[in-house]
């Protein structure tokens, strides 16, 4: 009779509300057992919805964790009002960390390259704000789906005094009982959105009326075409190579990051639900539009080792 | 713009609709389980254009297929695996079909790897088995060792998919002997949904297709079964366990319990029981950002709010009023040991079994479980991917479940309290009885009367060191002072306690935890009555050192690192035993044939090549002083 009447009222969670709990698990674990932990936030999509999951993961409280952004000054001006706009919005403790010795020797990613620029102002940036502020739990927006070496990593990621990732070696992670346990100057890089992949991300912000940047949709843009990448001209910073002139073109972006370093693809989708369309026929990856992928075979791997995220 | 929104949404809802299924590939090294994957992938048109050019190019530069596709670079994504051509940790992919959606993820072959095989199978719905058709005279180690691994995770599904069917000429006999081979294994383990197929991940046979080379075959390819299989768990039939996973509290006005459902579902005016408290409740309140739900069902994150104010914290388990979960302290368990270093019986762990984490200690180890023959084999220690039956015994009961009912509340890691390592996974097949048969006795003199009636504050004054370093003549010279002082003292010695309580123990590391922990308890026996007691003990493991200090109270242990080099120690020879050590007399000598880990952050440190017995004693008395030990 019981189980009768159960069955009745059994309803099936679908695919995107398992993923849901599964993310609100992990930030809670992460909550519960963690004595200082932070969100980093690059204004991305993934950002996004992992941002909306912590909204949802300790309501009515608010996320107990500050918000991270690690500032390469080379981000796209869109998102950096984004940012400034969705943290005063649902009212979170913002901390913007610029790497200043980058700054002072000028680094930026037209003299130095993709790689360095990308280890000084990114990944030095990143392990500077963490060791300033004593953060013992770095919660990241990163899936599996995303790359070779990422689709390796644990969900709980643990990293040495000095940041590294040893992937030869990771704790096993069976079920969802993850191990918090670190000594003091260790730290845990946790990826609640592990296990979903891009679609899931566009899906679950259509049906969820998240705010993205709006450089995800299509516009006409001013672009340079180079390395077979359409560059956008977000300010007067970026040189011209002769011969080089900025051309109005309608294209968006898959992924954000430094506009230096991001193509753009030529789009028509200037919607969500178009967006999701030509997700459904795409036969190009979302990485596809980041030069720092492009540095050779593991580069990732590379630089997750010296403690990117 | 080309989306078209009515066409969307119908598409959107049927992406929906699709059930996800979490499978592993395992099987032993050079199976083909990376190249299955691979295939899978490409027969499946889920490779894009980009990752299909840079596996073109990554096959013709590091390739194993002489310039074909050599899919096992999709998966294979460390460095140190491609150089090394083997597969060391798990890759998930993900993909999806118009029936369904897909994580797979490839496991590792080599046996040293096991433990992340292991991590894989816990969450997986299906598991494929590959064996190599080319090589199917018996059934290897690897294949024996993950059928057994899924079998004891309790994965229902399983593909026995019999691979290289293009080296033995797609051969019908070889496919139904090996079939019979595994089947009888199978049965043995109890796997019962087995599905056989005959395939060529390298060639594609039997993939995503069936294949025209074996028309005697009349299954279904791989790709359409797992499109089909019917892997549903019921666990929504079953009654509500919640574990609480973080309480709620952002003003005064609001204490709600965060949680993700176990099992069972949950509705507002429900009447719930709290474990292990047993404190009752009724649901007053089921609260989502979302906004506040009837009902919620298993898998499903949540924050309860209960009519009334009882107390709840992290590790309780909230369940049904009318069928609440057993607790228990003591449990007969199966560990997968994940360490490089062995199993000791009798050291403490921590255990992490749900949201609760607490110290635990195999009390005995029963027999470990021979993957070949599934024989139950005598074991005093479990190495590195061991299997092993023990008895466990917590330092506080939990509310649980056997995993057989329940994989959230019956399975649990062991974690090294001092690396933080993950050490072991294990599954709780029963509660032992025993737990609840002894009360503590609640006596009506506590503790601090006894001790206050000394007029003192007791505590314990732990000494380690080598033999030789000068602790018994330091605690000796010690409690003099104290005794002069007014203190009620007692002095455990170990060479005193070898002579009679420990007089069954020997030297192995084994009974070395064991001499340890009984000391232990006998010194938090004499803190109970009131006492400052120093402990004077080689001691050599740091683990059984912080083992003592978590019996005590906060504040009541004081670890004293009696430090002099070896050959100090080895030239004072006070007993004449480094002699014998050095003559082979002696096996297990500390610092000669057994390990000494000195402590990392002692409360003091003695140097006594260099302090005189009487200055030792005065640093040893301006601690106590300054930890109000001495005085009233």
């Amino acid at each position: 009779m019981e189980r009768d009447r159960l069955l009745d009222v059994v309803q099936r969670l679908t695919h995107l509300q398992r993923l849901e709990a599964e993310s609100i698990f992990i930030m809670r674990e992460v909550v519960a057992e963690c004595e200082k932990p932070v969100m980093l936030y690059s204004i991305g999509k993934d950002s996004s919805v992992m941002l909306h999951l912590a909204m949802k993961a300790f309501y009515p409280a608010k996320p107990p964790f500050p918000v991270l952004h690690v500032d390469t000054t080379w981000k796209f001006r869109e998102m950096i009002a984004f940012r400034e706009e969705t943290t005063a919005r649902l009212g979170l403790d913002l901390i913007v960390h610029v790497n200043s010795d980058g700054v002072r020797q000028g680094i930026n990613p037209f003299s130095h390259g993709s790689s360095i620029y990308t280890n000084v102002m990114k990944t030095e940036g990143l392990r500077q704000a963490l060791d300033r502020h004593g953060f013992d739990a770095a919660l990241g927006g990163a899936r599996r789906d995303e790359e070779k070496s990422r689709a390796k990593e644990r969900i709980f990621s643990f990293r040495s005094r000095h940041h590294r990732w040893d992937p030869k070696n990771q704790r096993p992670e069976p079920w969802k009982l993850y191990n918090t346990r670190k000594s003091k100057g260790e730290n845990i890089r946790v990826f609640p959105l592990s296990n979903w992949t891009e679609f899931d991300i566009w899906q679950y912000i259509y049906l969820e009326k998240i705010p993205v940047v709006p450089l995800y949709f299509a516009k006409e843009r001013p672009v340079v075409r180079r390395d077979g990448m359409l560059i956008m001209v977000d300010d007067d910073r970026l040189p011209l190579e002769p011969g080089e002139r900025p051309e109005m073109r309608k294209v968006r972006f898959r992924t954000l990051g430094c506009y230096p370093l991001t193509g753009a693809i030529e789009s028509d989708a200037d919607t969500l639900p178009a967006i999701l369309d030509e997700m459904a026929r795409a036969r190009n990856s979302e990485r596809q539009g980041r030069m720092i992928d492009r540095d050779g075979m593991g580069s990732m791997e590379r630089k997750k080792l010296e403690g990117y995220f | 713009m080309s989306g078209d929104a009515p066409g969307l949404d119908a598409y959107l809802r049927a992406q929906e609709k699709k059930d996800l299924l979490r499978l592993i590939t395992c099987g032993s090294v050079d199976d083909g389980k990376s190249t299955l994957i691979g295939r899978l992938l490409y027969e499946g048109k889920m490779l894009l254009d980009d990752q299909l050019d840079s596996l073109k190019a990554e096959s013709a530069r590091v390739g194993t297929q002489a310039g074909d596709l050599d899919f096992a670079l999709l998966v294979d994504g460390l460095s140190a695996e491609r150089e090394q051509g083997i597969t060391i940790d798990i890759a998930y992919r993900f993909f999806a079909t118009d029936k369904r959606k897909f994580i797979v993820a490839d496991t590792p072959g080599h046996e040293q790897y096991t433990r992340n095989m292991a991590t894989a199978a816990s969450t997986a719905d299906l598991a494929i088995i590959l064996a190599d058709a080319h090589r199917s005279s018996e059934l290897l180690t690897q294949t024996r060792r993950h059928s057994y691994i899924c079998s004891m995770l309790g994965i229902r599904h399983i593909v026995l998919a019999v691979n290289k069917m293009d080296l033995v000429q797609y051969d019908h006999a070889v496919f139904e002997a090996y079939v019979a081979k595994y089947m009888a294994f199978a049965r043995e383990l109890g796997l019962t949904q087995v599905e056989c197929i005959p395939i060529s991940a390298l060639r594609g046979d039997n993939v995503v297709a069936p294949s025209s080379q074996m028309s005697w075959y009349r299954g279904p390819a791989l790709l359409p079964y797992l499109e089909t299989v019917d892997f549903g768990r019921e666990s929504s039939t079953r009654p509500l366990r919640m574990p609480v996973q973080w309480v709620n509290r952002p003003n005064a006005d609001f204490r709600g319990f965060a949680g993700t459902i176990a099992s069972g579902t949950v509705k507002t005016s429900d009447r719930i029981k709290v474990l292990p408290s047993g404190q009752e409740a009724t649901i007053s309140r089921i609260v989502t950002q979302d906004g506040d739900l009837e009902t919620a069902v298993d898998a499903q994150a949540v924050t309860l709010v209960l009519d009334r104010e009882i107390d709840v914290s992290r590790g309780d388990v909230i369940c049904a009023a009318g069928s609440p979960v057993s607790i228990a302290d003591q449990f007969a368990v199966r560990v997968l040991w994940m360490a490089p270093e062995e199993l000791l019986p009798g050291r403490t762990y921590l255990m992490k079994a749900g949201t609760v984490t607490t110290q635990a200690t195999v009390t005995a180890l029963k027999h470990k479980i021979s993957i070949n023959t599934l024989e139950h084999n005598a074991a005093k220690t479990l190495q590195l991917n061991e299997i092993g039956l023990c008895n466990i015994s917590l330092g506080k009961p939990i509310a649980f479940e056997p995993y057989a009912e329940s994989r959230d509340l019956g399975s649990f890691i062991l974690i090294d309290r001092i690396t933080n390592q993950t050490i072991g996974m294990g599954l709780i097949d029963f509660a032992l009885r025993r737990a609840s048969n002894i009360h503590w006795q609640n006596l009506e003199i506590s503790r601090s009367a006894r001790a206050a009636q000394k007029n003192q504050k007791a505590a314990v004054i732990w000494f380690t060191g080598l033999s030789g370093s000068g602790k018994s003549t330091i605690a000796s010279a010690l409690e003099k002072r104290l005794y002069s002082l007014g203190r009620h003292t007692y002095v455990l010695d170990g060479d005193n306690v070898r002579h009679g309580l420990n007089r069954d123990l020997g030297f192995t590391d084994a009974d070395r935890i064991e001499n340890i922990r009984r000391v232990a308890e006998v010194a938090r026996l004499m803190v109970d009555a009131g006492l400052l007691v120093i402990v004077s003990f080689i001691s050599p493991f740091r683990n059984e050192r912080e083992a003592a200090r978590n019996l005590m109270g906060e504040g009541e242990f004081l670890e004293v690192f009696v430090d002099a080099p070896l050959d100090v120690c080895e030239a004072r020879d006070p007993k004449g035993l480094y002699k014998k050590a050095r003559r082979q007399q002696l096996m297990n000598f500390t610092g000669i044939g057994s390990p000494y880990e000195a402590p990392e952050n002692p409360d003091a440190h003695l140097d006594t090549a260099r302090l005189s017995v009487e200055a030792a004693v005065d640093k040893l008395l301006s601690l106590l002083e300054a930890k109000g030990l001495t005085s009233a």
